[in-house]
């Protein structure tokens, strides 16, 4: 399965199951979203659960959270991760605090799906990685999956959390990885992340459609380099990460996102009040640029690559310790 | 060029000013005993602000929202809610809290700063909503998934004047329409946004006519009268239950204050509220109920006894409680909290326990 296949999956195999989930976004029903990934489900599971809805993001979000408080899973899609940012009210002010304003007594079990990232020359607004913004939030979830097996394990933990989820697909890998992917249900729990290869040399962190290019780098390189994939942004698995760079004593972090304040600062930070004293050389990161996402143009020298990963490892592992 | 559609606004008023009834035809089904009830509850509604406007002067309480003169609005309105339907407040609602069984005490708390005074159980309010009008579309998913689970009930969106300037009111309303939703929303105009005059808020002379954009039924009623307002509350909530959404502008003003932290006079003259006094909800009401023989004076002044108990048991009650334990500010984060977060209970707690 690629991707697509793997949550369309996912979304089949939690909705079989429980009758409280339900789909809602812009023309995700009979056009099975523009990606396709809710292709065929409004056709099984019928229009009054996978709603399509009329064009309003925050309205969206906004009554996905009235849905919820009263005992609906709503799984509401928004199209593109660039107009993810007109939910950031209902997110902020409504969906993170409901547990907590009511003492417990409401909760909103909402798991928001939304592509994100560059390098499918689309237009404007249609290549961001806001994931920073909702990471800030407290009470909110972001889990980011870097391949169709992880993507449904992800997913489904996600719909089952009694929280609110962001869960942000990789658009750059919706259909070019695929796994074997299991038909049947099966979890990833969220909060931890994954050591997808061990090594002693360097820890080098990423999440998201990122971890190919890194695990290609690790590969050419030849070294015996840690590689952790964070599955989820926030809350972070900082005891992974940090077990891992007291073992190897250097880190990478690798992500699209704008450097300034993306989760890479964040990792930095952590590393530095867990195991600054391991530490053999300065973090390097390998981050998008602090500008604007740029058009189809110029959109592949704002990318990463294999090239500049290496380059990064390449610079710590020089620094003698 | 000709017309292809033709609108109409009703209005709505049962009750005039001088607490005569008007359209005896539009008379809700109420007994006396219910009558009595609203007027209690109207009553309550009053004193409870009085009384917290006067502990917010103490610094007993911090800022809180008046609802003086809007009564009619919020009782009438949510007397007509049954048991199962859920109300999705602003934050000066206080009156639909009471009449849906909320104690007094529980209201303070929360202006006291105490999370455990936003939501009552049983109650079927939800918390009170800060960010203008960011609630309607919660009442609106809540209609939306009462029509999924086929289930006879409805959710009501209370929100002011100044919320239908809101992208967040014009896309409840637009779901609403398009999704068959059992909601129902409340706008009472009180005539004010903070500083800003409705006429200011928006050029349409009525905000009920908003609705007929979205594909169903706008009513203005008299928002000081209280059947008016409970008669409007319950025709559209049986609407509702069938999947027909109903936007109801009850006209009302307000006159306090927009919170305990501003001052009116700056941009209104106190000569002007002072005009709305003979409106007053209370008033016609109780000219009614005395007229009809539903209700004797003295009656009326055991009622303002017994709400005045009420009301100061609910202060004693409140000022009694003890704290929350610190570590609830963190605690109810999440269903279970992350072990990412245990460092920051650990220090909190500490923090605590030092400061005891």
């Amino acid at each position: 399965m690629n991707m697509v296949d793997a949550i369309n999956n996912a979304l089949d195999n939690e909705m079989a199951n429980d009758k409280s989930i339900v789909l809602l976004g812009e023309d995700i029903g009979e056009d099975g979203g523009v990606f396709r990934v809710t292709d065929g489900l409004a056709k099984k599971y019928g229009n009054n659960r996978v709603m399509d809805s009329p064009l309003a993001e925050a309205g969206i979000m906004g009554v996905s959270i009235g849905m919820a408080v009263m005992g609906l899973k709503p799984v509401p899609e928004i199209q593109f991760d660039g107009f993810s940012i007109t939910i950031l009210d209902q997110v902020y002010n409504h969906a993170s605090r409901i547990r907590n304003r009511s003492r417990g007594l409401y909760h909103c079990p909402i798991t928001l799906r939304c592509p994100i990232g560059g390098g499918i020359r689309a237009l404007e607004h249609h290549s961001e990685s806001p994931e920073t913004f909702f990471a800030h939030i407290p009470g909110i979830k972001v889990v980011i999956p870097s391949g169709p097996y992880e993507a449904k394990g992800l997913l489904i933990s996600s719909i089952r959390d009694p929280d609110p989820v962001i869960f942000y697909e990789p658009k750059r890998i919706y259909r070019a990885i695929k796994e074997d992917v299991p038909e049947k249900p099966y979890t990833i729990p969220l909060g931890k992340a994954n050591i997808v290869r061990e090594g002693k040399s360097l820890t080098l962190i990423t999440y998201g459609s990122w971890l190919r290019e890194s695990l290609e780098a690790v590969e050419e390189l030849k070294t015996d380099i840690e590689v952790i994939d964070l599955r989820t942004i926030s809350p972070l698995d900082t005891g992974t990460i940090i077990s891992s760079v007291k073992k190897t004593g250097r880190a990478v972090i690798v992500h699209e996102a704008p450097k300034n304040l993306g989760i890479a600062a964040e990792i930095m930070a952590r590393i530095n009040e867990g195991a600054f004293y391991s530490l053999e050389a300065p973090i390097e990161r390998v981050t998008g640029y602090d500008t604007i996402m740029p058009l189809a143009s110029y959109e592949q020298l704002y990318l990463l690559n294999k090239e500049k990963i290496k380059k990064a490892i390449t610079k710590v592992l020089s620094v003698k310790g | 060029m000709k017309i292809i559609k033709k609108f109409e606004v009703p209005y709505l008023q049962i009750l005039d000013e001088t607490g005569k009834i008007v359209s005896k035809r539009e008379m809700p089904k109420l007994s006396k005993e219910e009558l009595k009830k609203l007027y209690y509850l109207m009553v309550l509604s009053r004193a409870f602000d009085e009384e917290s406007i006067l502990l917010q002067r103490q610094g007993r309480i911090y800022t809180y929202a008046s609802l003086y003169g809007q009564e009619a609005a919020q009782v009438g309105s949510a007397y007509a809610l049954e048991k199962d339907d859920i109300a999705f407040p602003s934050f000066r609602e206080h009156g639909v809290y009471l009449t849906r069984g909320a104690k007094p005490e529980a209201l303070f708390l929360y202006h006291k700063g105490d999370e455990r005074g936003a939501s009552s159980k049983d109650v079927n309010v939800f918390m009170p909503s800060i960010p203008v009008g960011s609630q309607i579309p919660h009442a609106t998913g809540a209609g939306m998934a009462f029509a999924y689970q086929k289930k006879k009930a409805a959710a009501i969106g209370y929100f002011g004047d100044g919320s239908t300037s809101k992208g967040d009111f014009h896309e409840a309303m637009n779901f609403a329409g398009v999704f068959n939703a059992h909601t129902v929303f409340l706008c009472q105009n009180n005539q004010f946004a903070i500083s800003l005059p409705v006429a200011e808020q928006t050029e349409a002379e009525t905000i009920a006519q908003k609705a007929i954009a979205y594909g169903f039924k706008g009513i203005r009623v008299d928002g000081n009268d209280i059947l008016a307002v409970y008669k409007a509350t319950k025709d559209a909530l049986t609407e509702a239950y069938t999947g027909k959404p109903t936007l109801i502008e009850c006209l009302t003003y307000r006159m306090g204050d927009h919170t305990t932290s501003d001052d009116a006079s700056k941009y209104r003259k106190p000569e002007e509220a002072k005009k709305h006094e003979k409106f007053d909800p209370l008033l016609r009401f109780k000219k009614y109920l005395i007229k009809a023989k539903i209700l004797t004076e003295a009656e009326g002044k055991k009622i303002q006894e017994q709400v005045k108990k009420e009301v100061e048991e609910g202060v004693k009650s409140f000022e009694a409680m003890k704290p929350y334990p610190a570590e609830d500010i963190i605690n109810y984060l999440f269903e279970k909290l992350p072990d990412e977060l245990i460092p920051e209970l650990d220090e909190i707690k500490k923090i605590a326990e030092e400061s005891k």
